[in-house]
């Protein structure tokens, strides 16, 4: 066993790429959260954008047009789960796990003609000046732009729910839909577009996998991705910037698993895979057990169908 | 309604007289546990030999396949299915389709079953399998000399018999031209999920491996392999397409031979139920073109080794071996039995770490 030969500058530095994806997905899924809506459709529309981006990039030659894709195609499935839920009222949880399951069909009939393809390959950007600082700038500053994308994403949202205007009324409409529609504000529409950009990201998510993680397509690739990352949502408790803590331990335990593995440690693999979950299990009743119920920080009207009346 | 269903019977037992007057002499289904794919793959390889069969009796046999049948009640649907409309023949391509083999088997007597790497054999069920193991040598060899870092990755599936018997079996090859040589193991407990093959294969980069070696389905390793400089050995097919650089050769699985054969021996009536371990000799475990990567030199010593194995006057696991804890397994100039092949669960002298439980 030599632990010698575990670098931290490469397991953090891997442990970023294996996090990109799902904070993508998790951080569109808050923003939905937060307006209220239960989009349990986040492994579909990850998919979707996995093989939008691939399939796109393919034919283009172009990664960056297949990110655009990518979100294209997540947010276009997002449509039908708005539509039902929105506009139908049906039950958000039933329609987000139909979704997942049409997503993951969709994508396998999409994407039979691009198992075995190469997609062209994104350069590494490092950025000027911080990518030479010893140790930190290979950890942190010599990522290809979907990783420095990522984190910008997260101090956009953060800064759209709580700084502007627009940001406050999509809180207002996941916390009391029925107070925001007796002031005025459209709680259908709001809602639709926050489905809307949640799918979008879920897609940058997904099209990372198969862009840049990967980098190929195969059927079934996220293997779980989508679902993690709503747990993620949880575990941070609807909090932007802990979003990037959740996903960063997720991904740290896969390669830290890994790096344990190739050294030598005999460790049980299914236990180690647990730990994420155990830990948004324990982080969640350590919140509600913490004062009122106000401290989990749930959006009040989260996963309630909103039924205009006047 | 009676007078409607007896009708529709009556339909239904003409139009089954019409197709088996006209059908092919043979008819022979293949069920595959994963989409076939386009280039690469266990069930890529499989239909490869389906299309040997169609190719090689032509108007005489007809073919069918199912492609992504989960293992389980859906598989035993599939095949009961395939026997209900008329196949005579069916090749169950998976290991996880050998029990619902063996229930579909024994309701229909009269269809002849093949059931690839399974153990449970019947009058009608045949068993067949290859010896990867062989091939495992030969990039053992190539890597124990080609090697800077005396450091090899291998991405491991699960811990069977099977995957266990490769690893040794690369592991004596390297060890034999190369003393120093370590070998990193790192299991990723699934047969195919590219994203975390392609984790595994970064991570046994960094920790030094310039030679990645993988007993799992997906080209994720060997596209990790091209972007980060070092080489890698394909699974299963030609990967070259993923690695044009990377890759040094792959171990790759023809079973066209095999199926030509057995389809053959249906048709004149000489079938019968057999268990079919094959390695390099027939080339049912083939080696493909070596990469121009490997020096000349390199490239003769397992060319020698391949005809060697292939011809019988080397085996893959030859005494003196002991086993990882130095207990003694084979003595000088002994060779393993089958037996203990198949059964494989311990790692060989030298391999460090533990096999997961």
């Amino acid at each position: 066993m030599d632990f010698a030969s575990i670098d931290p500058t490469t397991i953090i530095y891997n442990l970023m790429i294996a996090a990109t994806p799902i904070l993508y997905a998790a951080l569109g899924e808050l923003l939905v959260e937060k307006a209220g809506v239960l989009n349990l459709g986040v492994e579909g529309m990850m998919i979707i954008g996995a093989i939008c981006g691939f399939a796109i990039s393919v034919e283009t030659g172009s990664s960056y047009i297949g990110f655009i894709a990518a979100a294209c195609g997540g947010a276009m499935l997002s449509v039908i789960f708005a539509v039902m839920t929105q506009y139908f009222l049906a039950n958000q949880v039933a329609s987000g796990l139909a979704l997942t399951l049409f997503g993951l069909g969709l994508a396998a009939l999409l994407g039979h003609s691009y198992t075995g393809q190469v997609p062209p390959q994104i350069s590494k950007l490092d950025l000027p000046i911080l990518s030479t600082i010893p140790v930190f700038g290979k950890m942190f500053f010599h990522h290809d732009f979907f990783v420095y994308f990522s984190l910008m994403l997260v101090l956009f949202v953060w800064y759209f729910l709580t700084k502007t205007r627009l940001g406050l009324v999509v809180q207002a409409v996941g916390e009391n839909h029925d107070s925001a529609h007796a002031i005025g504000y459209s709680v259908t529409t709001i809602r639709f577009f926050s489905i809307l950009f949640g799918g979008a990201l879920a897609g940058l998510g997904g099209g990372y996998l198969s862009l840049i993680r990967v980098p190929q397509w195969t059927e079934g690739m996220t293997a779980g991705a989508g679902w993690i990352a709503l747990a993620i949502v949880v575990f941070s408790s609807w909090r932007p910037w802990r979003l990037i803590l959740g996903a960063y331990i997720f991904g740290g335990i896969t390669i830290l698993q890994l790096n344990l593995q190739a050294i030598g440690v005999n460790i049980d693999i299914a236990l180690l895979s647990m730990t994420p979950y155990a830990i948004t299990i324990v982080a969640l009743v350590l919140m509600s057990v913490n004062k009122s119920k106000k401290s989990l920080g749930a959006p009040g009207s989260l996963g309630k169908s909103f039924i205009k009346v006047s | 309604m009676k007078y409607i269903k007896f009708l529709s019977l009556i339909s239904l037992f003409f139009v089954g007289i019409i197709s088996s007057v006209f059908a092919a002499d043979l008819k022979v289904g293949f069920i595959y546990v994963n989409p076939v794919g386009e280039n690469t793959g266990w069930d890529y390889q499989h239909d490869l030999g389906r299309k040997a069969v169609e190719e090689a009796y032509g108007d005489k046999v007809e073919t069918s396949y199912v492609e992504a049948v989960p293992e389980g009640a859906d598989a035993e649907r599939v095949m009961t299915q395939m026997a209900l409309s008329g196949h005579d023949m069916i090749f169950a391509t998976s290991f996880g389709f050998m029990d619902p083999v063996m229930n579909v088997a024994s309701k229909f007597p009269n269809v002849k079953f093949e059931h690839a790497t399974g153990y449970k054999r019947s009058d009608n069920v045949a068993t067949y399998s290859a010896r990867f193991y062989e091939g495992r040598s030969i990039i053992g060899h190539i890597a124990g000399r080609m090697t800077n870092t005396d450091t090899i990755g291998y991405i491991a599936s699960y811990p069977i018999p099977e995957v266990i018997r490769g690893i040794n079996s690369a592991y004596l090859a390297a060890k034999a031209v190369n003393p120093n040589i370590k070998f990193k193991v790192v299991w990723v407990f699934t047969w195919f999920d590219p994203a975390k093959e392609a984790d595994a294969a970064s991570t046994l980069i960094d920790q030094g491996a310039d030679m990645i070696m993988q007993h799992t389905d997906s080209t994720a390793a060997m596209t990790i392999a091209e972007e980060r400089g070092v080489f890698a050995f394909g699974q299963a097919s030609d990967m070259k397409k993923f690695g044009p650089r990377a890759q040094l050769t792959s171990i790759i699985d023809d079973w066209a031979p095999y199926y030509v054969e057995r389809v053959g021996k249906a048709l004149n009536g000489t079938w019968k139920s057999e268990d079919t371990w094959d390695g390099l000799a027939p080339g049912m475990a083939a080696i493909s073109e070596f990469s121009k990567e490997i020096p000349e030199k390199i490239r003769k010593e397992a060319q020698n080794l391949h005809d060697a194995i292939a011809s019988g006057t080397i085996h893959s696991f030859t005494g003196p071996i002991n086993k990882q804890d130095g207990s003694a397994w084979l003595s000088t100039g002994e060779t393993a039995d089958d037996g203990t092949l198949l059964g494989m669960n311990f790692y060989v002298e030298g391999i460090e770490g533990d096999i997961p439980q």
